[in-house]
């Protein structure tokens, strides 16, 4: 594969400017300036809240300074609670080219797009310049995630990320799986396969804190389709979702905008600490999946069986598809037919090694489906976690 | 005489009914398959009454009241009727052990109310 070297030595397989709101006030100038430059990778992100939230400003600080990000330019209103400066530092400490804006110091809207607009187009050049060396599979950190499950998921696109999951442990691969409100049900023989005790332990523990969690909300991750498409309880839902992690030894449970250092299988415990506040923890996949690329995640593997069809920002998102009729109903969104298998056509090994060379693929400049029809999906809401597990 | 819609008849599927694990009392639909189907389970022939969905699950045999529903080898609710082999097993006769199941009422359903 062929990488941009970032000058804190992470590589990258894009090499996307970030235009980054730091309060819903400053959205609409950062998607202008944005939006000026659709035939470049110029990406939007950002965060809704007025008031500061550790979590969000961890979150923030680790997708600013992803591999696949080049450089940032960051819009504030100015009378908003995010640290601004403290963003602004660990993306000029990370070597990055950055800027801020503050629309109420730059005359407001119109002077600060065209500012901001004049910078991107400077700083565009500059990352065209941006140099290319490899990068191994064992450099890469892959998430998954699934969303619009169905009966199907469980059989097909999971067991089959599965097998691609295994393939890139094997290989030196950091690999991540999450959503512990997910895996109700599977704590205990998930925990059968954790390396050491206390990372069993961690398991048991994190699943736990989600079933107490969705309990107190009324319900758990589980939406309308997942029953049209034939699961009926969560417990279901989680066996399926279970069969993404693979075989591998489980290395160790991390934390949103934790990087795993260590070649391995980690399970992403996103369910908040302590009591429940702010809401559901994830509100949609977008969430899930942008926490996955905080945890450094080049690419995200995603099984479905409704049929989603989002992407990312940030990283690119290969579309398992696990239903072979959503498949044939929506093919110009998936990237992979796992559905396949239940009508015969194909194996999980194959599914597994077609994924595997997906990937590959994408680090030779190959965009995904979802990249192609420009869907760069984002969010971001508060949340808590004890100090010091959201900021490893 | 029901339509015998076996997988072998229509040449194109080993089983319209997949074990995924020897523990498992369901098993799931690799295809949809029409009321007043003969399906093989465990190998004998069990007419299915009412159709089932591709993906959905069927009783692979008799279920009391209260007994737990095992998928892939681990336990995925309880019954809350009694089902016969054979028969869909959803919402209508199951529930989690966990979290309750939220599904959103249809157009029809909205306007009877």
């Amino acid at each position: 594969m062929q990488a941009y070297l970032r000058e804190d030595g992470s590589k990258g397989i894009r090499n996307s400017l970030l235009v980054v709101y730091l309060v819903e006030c400053a959205h609409h100038v950062a998607r202008g300036i944005s939006q000026k430059f659709p035939d470049q990778d110029v990406q939007l992100i950002g965060f809704p809240g007025c008031y500061p939230n550790s979590y969000a400003q961890s979150l923030m600080e680790s997708l600013v300074t992803h591999s696949n990000v080049g450089a940032v330019l960051l819009i504030s209103l100015g009378c908003e609670g995010f640290n601004r400066y403290g963003l602004e530092k660990v993306i000029s400490d990370s070597g990055r080219p950055v800027n801020t804006l503050v629309i109420q110091e730059n005359h407001g809207t119109a002077q600060t797009m065209e500012t901001g607009s004049q910078w991107v187009e400077k700083t565009l050049t500059q990352l065209a310049a941006t140099a290319t060396v490899s990068m191994s599979v064992n450099e890469l950190i892959i998430g998954t995630i699934c969303g619009g499950s169905d009966g199907t998921s469980g059989i097909t696109a999971n067991p089959g990320i599965g097998r691609a999951f295994d393939q890139f442990v094997a290989k030196g691969a950091r690999c991540i799986f999450e959503e512990t409100g997910e895996l109700i049900g599977c704590e205990g023989i998930m925990s059968e396969r954790a390396a050491s005790a206390k990372v069993a332990k961690d398991i048991v523990q994190a699943v736990e804190k989600a079933a107490i969690y969705y309990d107190v909300l009324g319900h758990g991750s589980f939406a309308p389709g997942n029953a049209d498409g034939g699961l009926t309880t969560q417990e279901e839902k989680s066996m399926g979702a279970y069969a993404k992690s693979g075989a591998s030894n489980i290395d160790g449970v991390i934390y949103p905008a934790q990087i795993p250092k260590r070649t391995g299988l980690y399970l992403l415990d996103v369910v908040p600490d302590g009591e429940v506040r702010f809401g559901f923890p994830n509100i949609a996949d977008s969430a899930e999946i942008i926490e996955l690329i905080s945890c450094g995640a080049h690419v995200v593997l995603f099984a479905t069986g409704r049929g989603s069809v989002v992407g990312s920002a940030i990283s690119p998102v290969i579309k398992v598809c696990a239903n072979p009729q959503t498949y044939r109903n929506m093919c110009a969104d998936m990237d992979v037919d796992a559905g396949r298998i239940i009508e015969n056509r194909g194996t999980l090994d194959e599914v597994g090694q077609e994924i595997f060379d997906l990937v590959v693929g994408l680090g030779n400049g190959v965009q995904s489906k979802s990249e192609q029809m420009g869907h760069r999906e984002y969010l971001l809401t508060y949340k808590y976690f004890s100090a010091g597990r959201a900021c490893a | 005489m029901p339509t015998v819609n076996t997988p072998q008849s229509q040449g194109e599927l080993d089983n319209a009914l997949l074990l995924l694990d020897d523990r498992d009392n369901c098993l799931v639909a690799c295809r949809s398959i029409a009321a007043n189907s003969v399906v093989d389970i465990d190998q004998q022939s069990v007419l299915i009454i009412y159709a089932i969905d591709l993906a959905h699950k069927a009783a692979r045999k008799d279920i009391a009241c209260g007994d737990k529903i095992v998928k892939y080898g681990a336990v995925i609710g309880s019954a809350t009727l009694a089902i016969k082999r054979g028969e869909h097993i959803h919402l209508h006769n199951m529930q989690s052990d966990y979290l309750p199941t939220y599904i959103i009422p249809t157009r029809s359903e909205i306007e009877e109310r």
